[in-house]
């Protein structure tokens, strides 16, 4: 702030404060024929109502003058007046940066020691998989449930169907770049009938019964529409985080009412990036802990072997 | 003794009745948002009846209904009784409660529905903003033109509480409301960022020191003093308290942004002067309990001072608990907390609508000439009800509040916290449930008043002598 309104202030506070300590002192001085003290002032209003010329209490008189003498230390040693910084050079920043300091000193070597582990055998590791917990807890819980089952709009975790790609690798990229799913809203292309076709087709995907009029015609829509980003099959494609449509796994409900929203209005998935918040070390902890949701090796195996 | 034609208690009659019918809606909302936070389920998926809407109404309805009918009520009696003049301008006054009960409605009818302007404790809409400064100045007019034709030689030391909160409030209404309207029912603050947060807490906090507190003060002044049937117990004090008060009052909003984005000068200039009003604040206090010193046999069997002294008890707890807070490293604790719900509620039940309810207890048998209250025996159980009530509210308001704040800072070994946000709110389910019964028990006190009020006031040949009790000392 400049010059004067460094000025403004310090005046403007320091002149309340001392009017105060001005204004005790005034008031308490004995005046000449004055009402002594345990009388009243004279003054009657609505009939009874009188005032006595007592002294203020001794005691809060100390309590008003020490809260006006801690206040001015405070302002010496802190900053509150204007452009003064105060003789201790203290600022929130300052001590924020300090305790985040502080804590990765003495915090950040054993992340980096779980960081050389590779995610599958991190895993396994109980007493690394409780920190990842509360990490997980803390930061994804909000958005996928504190089980990881996610929520409409919020994948599940613990289940082996994955939109970006459940390899280690793939789960880190997600935690660290974050992922922003586009599906695009359809209502200007297609008109009403046309939807209610693609939807019924989209529908049909996973084997579902569908009217087969709605469905064939669903079909040629699809095909040149969906094909791009969902595949001949349907069966998606973890590049473009386009999901399976031919399985019961539906992030935003597979009713035939939801689809025909879907498609008509779009879907913008968001999985936002921790590389700031949590850093690479613990991120790869928590990647760990994501792939364990999902049943880690043992579940892969068993996909694999089928 | 003046007539009682002298006097205009039309309005004064009015602003009563309105104070107890505004008291119950205002409580019944908080009641039912209470449970809410209990059981979310209790918003039936409406989107008008959802925690978010219902809670500014349930606060409007408290302060400015509630609270602002008592004002205008107490005050119109008090600048009246104590000026020795009638009212300035019947119509005038006539025009303030009609004015303000549309104010009332047209928060009934905007917030539910999701007309706000989103600034806490100033969220209706621009249209009411405007329709509360006419009636506010016409307030204002009122009140200070009877100051100015006064019988006695000095004004008392009540209306210089209730001429601080009227022009006080003037002030911090039209700055903090101060928007470029887009619509009937939107507009767009004219300050923006931390300027806009800092302006917003200028009022929200001097929305608490004088609306809350000069304007109750101003209560304590009269209805005290005259129920105890002593005089005030020094003058001096009330000089230094009154100034000291109304001047450090301006500058303690920032106490609301600590740790924030907020310039940390603003902050610290925040802190101290919040320290400094705690020896300002109590001297109120002070005041009153000593007034009542002398007359502590009458706690024995008038209610009425019960209600008082419990009021100014609470006042100066929750004006010391306030400057606490204030303190940096303290409300790095208790900010965001139910500590500061707590807080709030220590203030505006046990102090604000203790005061009051004294007051109206006081106030109904002289305007409706009645000799006293239908049953004092029901003063005393809504005494008791509500006594208990505040204290289960506040109490589990703070235990609840400095575990969340525990809670959310503790820290393991490895770095991670120990605990999620989630387990944190469900740690505070019992002490929702015991706010929540200390709720309905302030509440049911209120309906126990309503019952009273009513008995008390209608039609003569209902309050024969033989139904009221001589239980008057």
């Amino acid at each position: 702030m400049s010059l004067f309104w460094s000025i403004f202030i310090i005046a403007f506070v320091l002149a309340n404060i001392f009017a105060c300590w001005w204004l005790i002192r005034w008031t308490a001085k004995p005046r000449k024929g004055e009402a002594a003290a345990h009388e009243t002032t004279g003054h009657v209003w609505d009939e009874d109502l009188r005032e006595y010329n007592n002294p203020m209490p001794r005691w809060w008189l100390w309590l008003f003058y020490i809260t006006i003498v801690f206040s001015l230390i405070y302002l010496v040693l802190y900053p509150g007046l204007g452009n003064f910084q105060g003789l201790l050079g203290w600022s929130q920043y300052k001590q924020y940066d300090k305790e985040v300091a502080e804590a990765e000193a003495r915090f950040a070597p054993l992340y980096a020691s779980y960081a050389e582990i590779p995610i599958p055998e991190l895993a396994e590791n109980g007493e690394a998989m409780a920190t990842a917990g509360r990490l997980f807890a803390n930061n994804c819980a909000t958005c996928h449930g504190s089980d990881g089952r996610g929520a409409r709009g919020y994948p599940n975790l613990a289940d082996l169907d994955w939109q970006w790609g459940g390899a280690p690798a793939d789960i880190r990229h997600t935690l660290v770049n974050g992922r922003q799913a586009v599906m695009p809203a359809f209502s200007a292309s297609l008109d009403d009938s046309a939807i209610e076709a693609t939807a019924a087709y989209v529908y049909s995907l996973n084997g579902r019964e569908a009217p087969e009029r709605l469905v064939s015609q669903g079909r040629q829509q699809y095909q040149t529409l969906c094909v791009a980003c969902h595949g001949v099959e349907g069966k998606g494609n973890p590049m473009l985080g386009a999901p399976n449509l031919t399985d019961d796994t539906w992030l935003y409900g597979g009713s035939l009412e939801t689809i025909e929203q879907t498609l008509i209005n779009g879907r913008n998935g968001q999985m936002p990036a921790f590389a700031e918040t949590l850093g690479e070390d613990r991120i790869h902890l928590v990647a760990a802990y994501v792939y364990r949701l999902s049943g880690g090796e043992e579940a892969r195996d068993a996909i694999a072997a089928r | 003794m003046q007539t009682p034609a002298a006097y205009n208690d039309r309005v004064v009659r009015q602003f009563t009745i309105m104070t107890v019918v505004w008291g119950i809606v205002g409580m019944l909302v908080g009641v039912i948002i209470a449970a809410q936070l209990l059981w979310p389920a209790l918003n039936f998926d409406i989107p008008w009846l959802t925690y978010s809407r219902l809670r500014p109404l349930h606060t409007n309805a408290v302060i400015f209904a509630f609270g602002g009918s008592a004002l205008f009520a107490t005050s119109y009696y008090v600048v009246q009784r104590t000026c020795g003049v009638r009212l300035m301008g019947d119509r005038l006054a006539a025009f303030t409660f009609w004015g303000w009960q549309v104010v009332i409605l047209g928060a009934i009818l905007t917030l539910p529905f999701g007309y706000t302007q989103s600034k806490e404790y100033a969220e209706l809409i621009w249209p009411l903003d405007v329709l509360i400064t006419v009636v506010w100045v016409a307030y204002a007019v009122s009140f200070f033109g009877t100051i100015l034709r006064r019988r006695t030689k000095h004004i008392y030391v009540a209306n210089w509480f209730y001429g601080a909160f009227i022009v006080a409030v003037a002030m911090l209404h039209i700055v903090n409301s101060l928007a470029i309207p887009t619509s009937l029912t939107q507009s767009y603050p004219v300050y923006a960022g931390a300027v806009d947060a800092m302006v917003q807490w200028w009022y929200g906090h001097n929305a608490v020191g004088f609306f809350l507190t000069a304007g109750f003060l101003g209560m304590m002044y009269y209805f005290v003093p005259k129920q105890a049937g002593r005089p005030i117990y020094s003058y001096r004090l009330s000089v230094v308290h009154f100034w000291a008060l109304i001047s450090i009052y301006m500058w303690a909003g920032p106490h609301h942004l600590h740790w924030t984005a907020l310039p940390e000068w603003t902050q610290s200039v925040g802190m101290v002067f919040s320290l400094i009003l705690l020896a300002p604040s109590w001297g109120g206090m002070i005041n009153g309990i000593m007034t009542l010193s002398g007359a502590w046999h009458k706690l024995r069997d008038d209610p009425i001072i019960r209600f008082l002294v419990v009021s100014l008890s609470f006042y100066g707890m929750s004006t010391f608990e306030g400057p606490m807070m204030a303190i940096r490293t303290v409300n790095a604790l208790s900010h965001y907390t139910d500590w500061t719900i707590g807080h709030v509620h220590s203030g505006a039940l046990g102090w604000v609508a203790f005061i009051t309810i004294g007051s109206i207890y006081m106030l109904v048998p002289r305007l409706f000439n009645r000799e006293q209250m239908y049953s004092v025996p029901l003063i005393n159980v809504h005494f008791w009800v509500s006594t208990i009530g505040v204290v289960l509210y506040i109490a589990s308001m703070w235990i609840a509040g400095v575990m969340q704040g525990l809670m959310w800072r503790a820290v393991n070994d490895d770095g991670t916290l120990t605990y999620s946000f989630i387990e944190s709110l469900s740690a505070t389910y019992p002490y929702y449930a015991v706010r929540l019964l200390g709720g309905l028990l302030f509440f049911a006190g209120m309906l126990i008043m309503a019952y009273n009020v009513w008995r008390t006031i209608r039609p003569v040949e209902a309050s024969r002598p033989a139904t009221a009790p001589a239980a008057s000392a």
